[in-house]
């Protein structure tokens, strides 16, 4: 592991909360073994159409538990796609299909005994655009403990503050937390809708472009928190800026034309990359 | 220093200038004025006809001074065979050329081609409540001091001279004795208290025994009917013979009660001066209220404008409508809008969720979608006629065959009634509901529901968490569009339960309280009928202005009060982003 990670355990070190956290997620290795670990979201010959449009092609990836995840490639390639995948977002739109299969610790989420509600409360979503409820900043965040039935005034208080604190927001809001979500500014935005995707502490956050909408402070804040975030969660994200990829992830896939050209540690995709696309991509020369 | 011509050279000053010239050009302008043109003549009509309805509506309850007009001794026009009318102008303008004679209309003074038209009232003695006469013969018009205007239950208004009081006790108070106003005051006070009571004991006491007495006499004739009687039916007979007796030994105080008190009212009797000398006779118990017209300064014309408007609003109607107040037609029309919108915010609400939120979009949808939009297009008769076959004959006919066939054949719910006309007019305004839904529902951004269903949400609790509190503000314009279309109309409801006249408010202090079964009275009807149906549709005139701007005032109202309900959804629901 590199010298960036090594800072922000450093970093994080300092909020005893996080390493109780450490001490769980030290448990759960255990349990599922490290192979299961290192292959935890499985994506088998997974293909994708809209409608007679395939977009995604026989896409083969192990992505790894509590690691940061980049998905890079040119605009079209099929990133969004198929991060929306993993929670089955897609199934909002008519006319779609699949081929292949995308397991999450060994289970098929097109298994039909599986209801989707189930699978997106484990899985969190920040999207590109960020999308408060029009409802108060604290009634975004219990959002997912009220659709699951939970309503203990405690228990949703101590969310709330929780999710605040860890998306780096819970300061600049507390005294304000039943206006309306609408008051906050574009960067508080996304950052409440962070908070709102690990309310219910899922175990596997999605971020499609989370900075694409902010400036390099609110970027850097949001980074930041992918760093911390990702010692209890497994992260996948999509994004366009090639350092930032390389600053937050572990791992990188390189998407082209919905085919995915190279998968493999960031350091290896930006420093030594297999395919010579990934390098034209990368250093800038197309895409 | 220079000036900023001097920094340009000459050609570059013409350039620019001709280049201004043309590019400056005002192109858009023309489609400016042809927008605000639309607008202001949409405007201009919509300002005419309210204050057309204003105007009019209004000035009928202003007390107006009373004059006495006199005609010219050489001139043929005479009024009852006199030269004197009594009464308020109302009009002055210009005589039809084809009535003028052609020493009039070649005469040098135009008051011989104006006429006047002079309300008389007193249309027990005159016949006609309006009159017209030449301008040209009006020798002088003079206004009395002591003309007396008075609302009678019968017969309208009457404009005379008093000339005394006549007691129960053989006394008399003579018309020039100063306590004769104060006097006749207090017992038009007092006749007016006593009604109140009379209408109070007939109406709600007695009517409760009518009310359940006549329920018993269904039975009674529905056990008549039977060829034989089981043990227990006999037994029934029995008791509502028992309670029918108990019921007429409650009415018979009552009843003694309210005939005394209408004794009272024959008690006292005002004679009256008619213009044209003829001493008549009233009594005071049929005097709704009396002013001295000419009497009056602004203070007291206000009180009087004031006294007449509450007595329209809240009264009840009388002789044919025509007389007293639509109280019971504001009632019947606020009830039934409620109704409606009770009704069909719910059906239209969850149709337009349906249809946007679940229906899989396809072809069928979209025929749907284009059949509710056309609904909105049909006449609305054709509701009134499906209302009076399926909700009146189909549905209301079941109800009375399975929990009312005691009282049958006399329908209940088999009738028009309010229900059934809010439940037409329902139907008729639904499609309002249904398209506003819809745009508001497709109107919520995709992002909120995809980040509902990213935390877990189902389909429905997103509807019900987010995108309905967000379409909430569209819904409730749906619904005000309804309620203005729903209060307005007429014709449907004739078919299905609006009446001229309705013995009984659908809504009272009898149990069950609310009566949806009854027939009702609205504005609307209620100004078809003053206006086409009445006798004297001269008279009838300032009623139909008065009830349109009272109906026009009505949907204003309940829209005001959908729309603070909307802004308030809004502002609690939705808010600028950034
Ligand atoms: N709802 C849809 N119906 C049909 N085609 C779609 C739909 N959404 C996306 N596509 C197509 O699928 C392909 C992949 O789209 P996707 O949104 O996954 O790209 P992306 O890699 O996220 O691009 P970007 O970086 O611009 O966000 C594109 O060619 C797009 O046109
Ligand atoms: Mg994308």
């Amino acid at each position: 592991m590199n010298d960036k990670r090594d800072s922000t355990f450093a970093a994080s070190r300092g909020s005893g909360e996080i390493r109780q956290k450490r001490v769980q997620v030290g448990q759960r290795q255990k349990q599922t073994g490290n192979d299961a670990h290192a292959r935890y979201i499985q994506v088998r010959d997974h293909s994708f159409f809209y409608g007679t449009t395939q977009v995604l092609y026989d896409l083969n990836m192990d992505i790894p538990e509590r690691h940061v995840t980049a998905l890079i490639g040119p605009s079209g390639c099929g990133k969004s796609t198929l991060l929306r995948n993993f929670n089955r977002m897609n199934d909002l739109i008519d006319g779609i299909s699949h081929r292949g299969d995308i397991l999450i610790d060994g289970r098929s989420i097109y298994d039909p005994y599986l209801e989707v509600i189930s699978l997106r409360k484990r899985i969190g979503m920040v999207f590109q655009k960020s999308n408060p409820f029009p409802k108060s900043i604290y009634e975004n965040i219990v959002y997912s403990l009220r659709v699951a039935g939970r309503n203990r005034r405690a228990e949703l208080d101590e969310t709330v503050e929780r999710s605040l604190r860890a998306a780096a927001l819970w300061d600049e809001v507390k005294d304000r937390l039943r206006e309306t979500a609408f008051s906050l500014s574009g960067g508080q935005m996304q950052r409440l809708c962070i908070a709102r995707a690990i309310a219910n502490r899922p175990e596997i956050l999605l971020m499609d472009e989370p900075c694409s909408a902010l400036d390099p402070v609110a970027t850097g804040k949001i980074e930041d928190l992918i760093h911390q975030l990702k010692e209890e969660y497994t992260i996948i994200i999509v994004t366009h800026n090639m350092q930032q990829a390389a600053r937050v992830s572990d791992r990188t896939a390189f998407l082209y034309m919905g085919r995915l050209i190279e998968y493999n540690d960031t350091e290896k995709i930006f420093t030594n990359p297999t395919e010579e696309q990934t390098e034209a991509y990368v250093s800038g020369r197309f895409g | 220093m220079k000036t900023r011509a001097d920094r340009r050279t000459p050609e570059d000053t013409a350039d620019k200038a001709g280049h201004s010239r043309r590019s400056e050009r005002p192109r858009g302008e023309t489609f400016v004025w042809m927008t605000a043109m639309g607008l202001t003549v949409g405007l201009t009509m919509i300002v005419f006809l309210l204050g057309l309805v204003v105007t009019n509506g209004v000035g009928v309850f202003w007390p107006r001074r009373v004059a006495l007009v006199e005609f010219r001794e050489d001139r043929d026009t005479r009024f009852q065979g006199g030269t004197k009318a009594l009464g308020v102008i109302t009009i002055e303008q210009d005589r039809d050329v084809r009535d003028l004679t052609i020493e009039q209309s070649e005469s040098p003074h135009a008051a011989d081609r104006r006429e006047k038209q002079l309300f008389l009232g007193n249309r027990d003695a005159f016949g006609q409540a309006f009159s017209f006469f030449p301008a040209g013969d009006i020798q002088s018009v003079t206004y009395p001091d002591d003309v007396i205007r008075a609302e009678r239950l019968e017969w309208g208004d009457a404009l005379f001279f008093p000339v005394r009081l006549e007691m129960e006790d053989g006394t008399a108070v003579e018309a020039d004795d100063p306590i004769f106003h104060s006097h006749l005051h207090r017992l038009v006070e007092d006749a007016a208290a006593r009604r109140a009571q009379i209408h109070r004991i007939e109406r709600y006491e007695i009517g409760r025994i009518n009310l359940q007495m006549h329920q018993l006499e269904q039975e009674e004739r529905y056990f008549a009917r039977q060829d034989s009687l089981t043990d227990q039916q006999r037994s029934e007979r029995e008791a509502v013979a028992g309670r029918m007796d108990e019921l007429r030994a409650e009415y018979q105080p009552l009843a003694d009660r309210a005939a005394e008190l209408r004794s009272k009212q024959q008690r006292d009797i005002l004679v009256y001066r008619l213009v044209t000398g003829e001493e008549r006779s009233i009594l005071v118990g049929q005097i709704v209220h009396h002013y001295y017209p000419n009497r009056l300064g602004v203070a007291g014309r206000a009180q009087i404008f004031a006294g007449q408007l509450w007595r329209f609003l809240s009264g009840y109607p009388r002789e044919a409508n025509t007389e007293g107040g639509i109280f019971p037609a504001i009632f019947g029309t606020f009830v039934m809008t409620l109704l409606m919108s009770v009704a069909v915010m719910p059906f239209g609400v969850m149709a337009a969720i349906y249809l946007r939120e679940y229906a899989r979009q396809g072809l069928f949808v979209r025929a749907v979608r284009i059949a509710i939009n056309n609904l909105a297009g049909v006449p609305s008769i054709v509701f009134g006629i499906f209302g009076l076959g399926f909700f009146v004959y189909f549905v209301g006919g079941g109800i009375d065959r399975m929990f009312f066939d005691r009282a049958l054949p006399a329908p209940t719910f088999g009738t028009g009634g309010i229900l059934w006309a809010s439940l037409t007019l329902a139907l008729m305004t639904v499609p309002v509901v249904i398209v506003a839904t819809e745009e508001a529902l497709a109107a919520v951004p995709r992002g909120v529901r995809e980040g509902s269903l990213a935390c877990g949400a189902s389909k429905w609790q997103t509807i019900r968490y987010l995108v309905l509190p967000a379409a909430a503000p569209g819904i409730m314009t749906g619904l005000v569009l309804a309620m203005a279309r729903g209060a307005g109309e007429v014709a449907p409801l004739m078919l299905v339960g609006v009446v001229a006249l309705a013995p009984n408010l659908p809504l009272d202090g009898l149990f069950p309280f609310i009566h949806l079964e009854r027939k009702f009275m609205h504005l609307g009807f209620h100004i078809y009928d003053l206006g086409f149906q009445s006798p004297d549709s001269e008279a009838a005139k300032p009623m139909v202005f008065a009830t349109t701007l009272v109906l026009i005032l009505l949907v204003v109202a309940l829209n005001l009060i959908a729309t603070l309900v909307r802004n308030h959804l809004r502002k609690k629901y939705t808010a600028d982003k950034f």
